[in-house]
């Protein structure tokens, strides 16, 4: 027979928990068809933080370390600075490494920590059930939000490639959305461009991914994901912000 | 030696009070006695009065910290006064009389001016000064050989100082000398 | 070979290197900021991981993680920065990684001073991470102790597969004392590390290591696990010195420097006719209550606790003790040291010091 489509090594058998429209299911099958692809999946170390994503241990099929909130970045660091040469990435949502642990995220960046960081930006804690992220919009309702958030009273949605840009220690960082099949192509590019960096052992990589939480966000699944395109993505333009290319490991 | 001997040196910071302090101890563990070294640590080390403490035994130590101690040691007049009514009844003194003249000291404890600093500045510069007092109490107390001290010395100074070992020796002799004149 | 004179925040830092340590994570807080400083440049000689951390919380996690892929990691710091640690602390339990911790004790509480104090008992002992966990922790009292303990902490720490934390006064690890650091320590069978995250070609099935049980049932049983391993560790590593035990008037309880100086303490009483024994827990979880409930002087007085806190051991005593003889506290805080003739005194007038 001939096989038109299979699921990739890089994901167990377990059914994924995510709810229906999220856009975790796309990212996850992305980065495992990435490490399928590179041949690395037998070298790889996940580390999975809290929200949403605290079960991608289950459901990346690599060994993976849990790791407490916020500290994805200095877990991965304790493993990669034992195992240099494995392929140690992060997956974190908004809350986990905008706001609690944006400390230990940026100073791996850096420390010129050669793992890569996959970043999901859906302007929204999920698991908890949807309160104001730092990446909330502007007059994006959420449940401690009730009314907005205001600039003056919260804050604004942080830029967080905006500002990893800035960091030396970064090789490679693009921000990509998962909102169409076009969109979904690049961000596979962006990942697999990120992991292939960490092999040359460049230096830190951040993919931070545009997604949607269409439970949260109180729309249907198609809905959410004109939201990306339609809200999110002006304030959080699609963009490589730091490619370092060929140049060599400095 | 059936009792560990309490040291406490102090004096100003700069005067090289934990050096001396430290000296003593290696040179107790390099006779292959058992010794310790409590330095008084915190912001009050910063330009104020230095003091360490020093235990030397033939024995394991219990306590490392004491109330009085059975030998004082002190560089000025500050540390002589906050230090000398916790001297044991058979306790004694060794003061800096280039910078503390004519002290009362209790009836009983024995007490010894060595002119550290005058020493130490006809001996060329008065960072030895400390140096001094250690040659001076270990020709009171007979603790520590020359050649101990020396090799202490040589491994404490390194090889960046290992030019100043010359002046450091120098200034325990001197330290001696001034020990056996004042004791007569 | 030969003693030499080493100040206790190095002979920490080398002690563990000679009990195998391959990871250091940590971040500067006085009075322990020589663990680090000679870490850094030792580790990176022989070329093994040293890591001045972000945070505290970030240097514990690191831990985490280099524990995770099978290592030997360690962090040191000091009270407040022990604090921000629970966090990690608790994981590592929850995940059973073994790690050792260094806690270099100062005064507290909030900023506190950066004096010796024993003020972190309770945070050492009960700890201020979730859940049902222990951390087993040793208070030796001299630096040739701690060195001892340090390089068997490692095998300690991988044969519970958790964390082993070893406690010290910032007297311990800012003086310098003549020690030996060939001394040999006790050897065990450890098991092989077949948990750890290393790369699904390096070993048979899927590692995943975590701290998540989402059904109750199944986090029951993992708290059980747990449970019997703790079990384990007060059957096998519960450790305490019984100094001075015959026929004693009184007995004291202290641990770390504070159990030095009543050393030094009884010597004095004896010379007064009083006869004192001293109980030193090494293990301060597991404490010793054997040592208590073996406790049979026909003439005992009273048992004194001595600590440099306001009285958090004193609690673990009065529970060992279970009633059976007046005890009395004497306590030090803020970073003041007792001298010997603090405890003699507080002996001689034992009633005056007897707890309700």
């Amino acid at each position: 027979m001939d096989i038109k489509y299979k699921k990739t090594n890089g994901l167990t058998d377990t059914p994924l928990s995510y709810c229906p429209g999220c856009s975790h299911g796309i990212v996850h099958k992305l980065v495992a068809e990435t490490l399928e692809e590179l041949g690395v999946l037998g070298e790889t170390i996940a580390i999975a933080s809290v929200g949403c994503s605290v079960f991608s241990y289950k459901f990346f099929n690599v060994d993976a370390v849990q790791a407490a909130h916020g500290r994805a970045c200095a877990v991965a660091t304790g493993v990669k600075r034992n195992l240099p040469d494995r392929i140690v990435f992060t997956y974190q949502g908004d809350g986990d490494l905008a706001s609690i642990g944006i400390a230990e995220t940026i100073h791996a960046a850096n420390r010129k920590e050669n793992i890569t960081v996959i970043f999901i930006n859906n302007c929204i804690y999920g698991m908890t059930g949807g309160q104001m992220a730092p990446t909330s919009l502007i007059g994006q309702k959420t449940t401690t939000s009730q009314t907005g958030r205001k600039s003056d009273v919260h804050g604004n949605p942080i830029h967080i490639s905006e500002m990893f840009s800035q960091i030396e220690g970064v090789a490679y960082l693009e921000r990509v959305s998962v909102c169409n099949p076009r969109q979904v192509r690049n961000a596979k590019k962006a990942i697999k461009k990120a992991f292939t960096y960490q092999m040359e052992k460049k230096g830190f990589t951040m993919i931070e991914v545009l997604s949607s939480c269409p439970v949260n966000w109180g729309m249907t699944p198609v809905d959410a994901l004109k939201w990306i395109e339609e809200k999110m993505t002006p304030v959080f333009p699609l963009k490589v912000f730091k490619d370092l290319g060929d140049e060599k490991n400095v | 030696m059936c009792k560990a001997i309490n040291i406490r040196v102090a004096g100003f910071g700069g005067q090289g009070v934990m050096m001396t302090g430290q000296l003593m101890a290696y040179c107790a563990t390099y006779e292959n006695m058992f010794s310790l070294w409590v330095p008084s640590y915190g912001p009050e080390t910063r330009g104020g009065t230095a003091n360490c403490s020093v235990i030397v035994s033939t024995k394991t130590i219990a306590s490392p910290v004491f109330m009085n101690a059975d030998v004082l040691i002190a560089f000025n007049l500050p540390s002589l006064t906050k230090y000398m009514n916790m001297v044991v009844d058979t306790g004694v003194i060794l003061y800096n009389s280039s910078m503390i003249k004519d002290p009362v000291i209790k009836q009983g404890i024995k007490a010894f001016g060595i002119p550290v600093n005058d020493i130490a500045i006809g001996l060329g510069t008065i960072q030895v000064s400390n140096m001094v007092m250690l040659g001076a109490y270990m020709e009171f107390s007979g603790l520590f050989s020359d050649q101990t001290v020396e090799k202490v010395l040589e491994k404490f100074l390194g090889e960046k100082k290992a030019h100043l070992l010359g002046i450091n020796k120098q200034a325990i002799q001197a330290g001696r000398e001034a020990m056996i004149a004042v004791k007569e | 070979m030969a003693k030499q004179l080493m100040k206790g925040n190095e002979a920490i830092a080398r002690a563990a290197m000679l009990g195998g340590l391959d990871a250091f994570f940590g971040y500067p807080i006085t009075p322990q900021n020589e663990v680090p400083e000679y870490l850094s440049r030792y580790m990176l000689e022989e070329g093994k991981v040293f890591v001045q951390s972000e945070s505290e919380v970030a240097a514990i996690n690191m831990v985490y993680g280099a524990a995770a892929a099978g290592f030997r990691a360690m962090t040191s710091s000091s009270s407040p920065g022990i604090a921000l640690k629970q966090e990690g602390i608790t994981y590592l339990c929850g995940s059973e990684l073994p790690c050792v911790i260094c806690s270099v004790m100062r005064g507290g509480p909030g900023l506190g001073s950066i004096q010796p104090s024993q003020g972190d008992y309770n945070q050492a002992t009960r700890g201020g991470g979730n859940g049902d966990y222990h951390v087993i922790v040793f208070a030796p009292e001299t630096i040739q102790e701690t060195i001892d303990i340090m390089k068997e902490a490692f095998d300690i720490a991988d044969y519970y597969r958790n964390p082993v934390m070893i406690l010290v006064d910032g007297l311990i690890g800012q003086m310098m004392e003549s020690v030996d650091l060939t001394r040999p320590v006790k050897k065990r069978f450890l098991p092989e590390k077949d948990f750890a995250t290393t790369g699904t070609n390096h070993h048979n099935k899927r590692n995943v290591v975590n701290s998540l049980y989402l059904e109750s049932a199944e986090l029951e049983a993992h708290n059980l696990a747990l449970k019997k391993k703790y079990d384990k560790v007060i059957i096998n590593d519960t450790r305490y010195e019984l100094i001075n035990m015959e026929d004693p008037d009184y007995v004291i309880v202290a641990f770390g420097t504070m159990s030095r100086v009543c050393r030094s303490a009884i010597e004095t009483l004896s010379e007064k006719k009083i006869r004192v024994g001293i109980i030193r827990p090494i293990s301060l979880w597991p404490f010793p209550n054997r040592a208590f409930e073996t406790l049979e002087a026909p003439h005992l007085k009273g048992i004194l606790v001595v600590e440099m806190n306001l009285g958090q051991m004193l609690t673990d005593v009065i529970v060992a003790n279970n009633g059976k003889y007046p005890i009395g506290f004497y306590g030090r805080a803020g970073g003041v040291v007792p001298d010997p003739s603090n405890v003699v005194d507080a002996i001689v007038h034992f009633k005056d010091l007897v707890v309700k």
